[in-house]
């Protein structure tokens, strides 16, 4: 993974000391609760419920074992002994005293983390494929580019004060696992006729309370154009985005109020004035490129000994099946440590749970961790010999509920909980749901299902693109929730569509195993969840949930 | 009344003429409106002109005319408003705007590191900032990652 030289750990150095200036300015009374905001908001701070929250960048979902103790030490002395894993590829502390925090981010400096422009108006943490690197399906590594990007958005001086906060996804394999046509920009590696590899750039897509799928405003840009081309769609957007009103001041508002063509020809002659004098050295790509090097894996054959290990142990078999995938290279596999076991928040993860992860990639994963935007962890280089004794490590840390993929692997916000902003409790619905399933061969039978659920319209949770998305609404001080269904962040992005009038809190883990019973009723052989929604519509979903009339 | 420039608290030496108000003998800055209006009495005036440009002014309307001012002060009228640093290094690099380029108003200390990148070399805040106190706030980051108009390369350029 990328490691700082001198100038990256300067700069984050300093960082920390000018958050702990403008901490005890703040404290001091000399700045405004007004003017402290973006100010802290740019360092991942934000004032909650209960207490500040701090969000800490992992930067597209890289993490070495030593960060991840150095989460685990700030779990346990700053905060109440657990952390919060996001879609956006963060940690977040829920409990941390605002004065510790400069405390917090200067030994986080310790170990190349910070949380500079974790939130604000200016360009948020790049997020990418957790499989990047290791897939099949792979054309290009998309990481060299997240840390080009990380470096060239930190500190941007013309774009920190940006109209809303601006997302960035790249995407190097043929399955989107980076939802890269949900995003502000969203960069797919693709090869043109001639055989080169550049960028798809895709603008506009997002989430919260007006979600739009992104359009393609370039099919192809070469990758010595890629930092000019963003920043005249990044200049455009900050001088022409809307400043008015801040439910539409995202660039998706933006390219639909002026239309695609017009937003692209003024992206285009932007990026033409610049092109010349901001290119991208491909010296510098190759430079970045080495940091992400194949770990040194042993020559193995895939191991045949595995089948035998499953078929001993149906629990041993259940996990490998639903939480490891294959590895491009022979005798390896990918394994899912998943966050989501029933009763628990989904995300969530306890100091101790934090050392004993970063000791097992340390035995088993050449001391690299990676987090996944559906809040699970990724071990992703393990030896196919060693899974079982891996499995029998991560069971006893509560870590190996076979769930990947399936309806108890739901992707939650923290909801009314922890978060000011929200109308609705998100965590014990999903409990909820979990618990609808205390026989696994059901949740299996229901297959591949995306549940996504947030407490609020602004989405934290992904709802809107949940095969089933689930949202809090609030009505007369009660919590309600709205159900819609159909929607995906893959390559087939798609919204889902609402399935009728809001459910109370007590009705609506019924009303999800209704559309499970629906589903069930109702596909052919072979037919997942999603497809199954496409081809019948919403009809006989609501007559199962609200009834005939 | 005092201003940063430069790097230096020193006196300002430009009266921000509002709209309204009658031609004085001295060096003055007018807003874009006037300017449009009363272009070629101001050109008359013998005096040493320049020009306020608030955040959603039309840079481009204005390109022509940059070479009448000795000044162009670009208007904070609320420190969130990030408008004005795009145009800051429009001035700079695509217009060749080489005098002082001001930033003046609602701006916070913490944004001059940044506004000083794109190109601003004078800060004029509102209120009773102490100015003093603000300088080190010019130097507060000594890596740079990006090109902009302080330093032409970017970092990966000039790492050793």
């Amino acid at each position: 993974m990328y490691q700082y030289d001198n100038y990256d750990q300067t700069l984050v150095n300093e960082r920390a000391a000018q958050f702990r200036n403008q901490t005890e300015r703040f404290l001091k009374g000399e700045l405004s609760e007004a003017q402290f905001l973006p100010l802290r908001l740019m360092n991942g701070l934000y004032v909650q419920k209960h207490a500040p929250m701090l969000r800490i960048a992992i930067p597209y979902g890289l993490l070495a074992s030593r960060q991840l103790r150095m989460l685990a030490h700030i779990a346990r002395t700053y905060d109440k002994g657990y952390g919060h894993f996001t879609t956006r590829q963060n940690i977040q502390f829920n409990w941390p005293k605002l004065e510790d925090v400069p405390n917090v981010l200067a030994e986080l400096a310790t170990v190349q983390m910070h949380a500079i422009q974790t939130s604000g108006n200016c360009i948020r943490n790049v997020t990418s494929d957790h499989l990047a690197g290791v897939s099949q399906d792979e054309l290009e590594d998309p990481r060299p580019y997240c840390e080009i990007i990380r470096q060239w958005s930190t500190l941007h001086p013309e774009f920190s004060f940006l109209p809303r906060k601006f997302k960035i996804a790249i995407n190097g394999a043929a399955k989107d696992r980076a939802a890269t046509q949900l995003h502000d920009i969203g960069l797919q590696l693709v090869k043109n006729e001639r055989d080169e590899v550049g960028f798809e750039v895709l603008v506009g897509g997002g989430l919260g309370r007006t979600p739009i799928i992104g359009v393609t405003i370039r099919p192809f840009l070469e990758k010595k154009h890629l930092l000019s081309y963003l920043e005249a769609i990044l200049r455009v957007y900050n001088r022409y985005g809307r400043r008015d009103n801040k439910f539409k001041a995202r660039i998706k508002i933006l390219v639909k109020e002026l239309g695609k063509e017009k937003f692209t020809e003024m992206v285009e002659a932007e990026w033409a004035a610049i092109k010349d004098n901001l290119l991208l050295d491909l010296e510098e790509i190759e430079r970045i490129r080495k940091f992400f090097q194949p770990p040194p894996y042993e020559t193995l054959t895939d191991d045949p000994p595995l089948l035998e290990k499953t078929a001993h142990d149906s629990r041993f078999a259940a996990w490998f099946r639903h939480n490891t995938v294959p590895h491009k290279v022979p005798g390896y596999r990918v394994v899912f440590l998943s966050l989501k076991t029933p009763g628990k928040p989904p995300g969530d993860l306890t100091e101790s749970q934090m050392d004993s992860v970063a000791d097992l990639a340390d035995r088993y994963s050449f001391g690299e961790i990676r987090v996944t935007h559906t809040q699970n962890l990724v071990l992703a280089d393990v030896k196919q010999a060693d899974l079982l004794e891996l499995w029998q490590e991560i069971q006893a840390l509560g870590l190996a509920t076979p769930n990947i993929g399936t309806a108890t692997d739901i992707i939650c916000c923290p909801g009314l909980d922890f978060c000011s902003l929200a109308n609705a409790t998100s965590i014990p619905i999903a409990n909820g749901i979990q618990h609808i399933f205390d026989n696994l061969d059901y949740l299996y039978d229901l297959g591949d299902i995306r549940i996504n659920i947030s407490g609020c319209m602004n989405g934290c949770g992904h709802h809107t693109v949940g095969h089933i998305g689930i949202l809090g609404v609030d009505k007369k001080g009660e919590e309600w929730y709205q159900i819609t269904l159909g929607g995906s962040s893959g390559k087939d992005a798609s919204l889902g569509e609402r399935l009728g009038p809001s459910v109370s809190k007590e009705q609506i883990c019924l009303a999800v195993e209704a559309i499970f019973q629906t589903y069930r009723d109702q596909r052919l052989e072979d037919e997942a969840f999603l497809e199954t929604v496409r081809r019948i519509g919403m009809r006989p979903f609501q007559e199962r949930v609200y009834g005939d009339n | 009344m005092e201003i940063i420039k430069d790097g230096h608290v020193v006196t300002n030496d430009w009266r921000h003429l509002s709209d309204d108000e009658v031609l004085p003998e001295q060096a003055i800055t007018v807003s874009v409106q006037r300017w449009k209006s009363e272009k070629d009495r101001l050109l008359t005036g013998g005096v040493p002109l320049g020009l306020r440009l608030n955040s959603d002014d039309s840079l481009e309307e204005l390109a022509a005319d940059l070479g009448f001012f000795s000044i162009i002060v670009l208007e904070f009228r609320k420190f969130t408003d990030g408008r004005s640093f795009s145009l800051a290094r429009l001035l700079r690099e695509r217009y060749g705007f080489d005098r002082e380029l001001r930033a003046r108003g609602d701006f916070l200390r913490d944004q001059i590191f940044f506004l000083s990148r794109v190109g601003i070399n004078a800060f004029e805040p509102n209120g009773s900032a102490n100015l003093q106190e603000m300088l080190p706030a010019l130097q507060e980051f000594s890596v740079k990652y990006q090109a902009a108009v302080d330093v032409k390369e970017p970092l990966y350029r000039r790492r050793k």
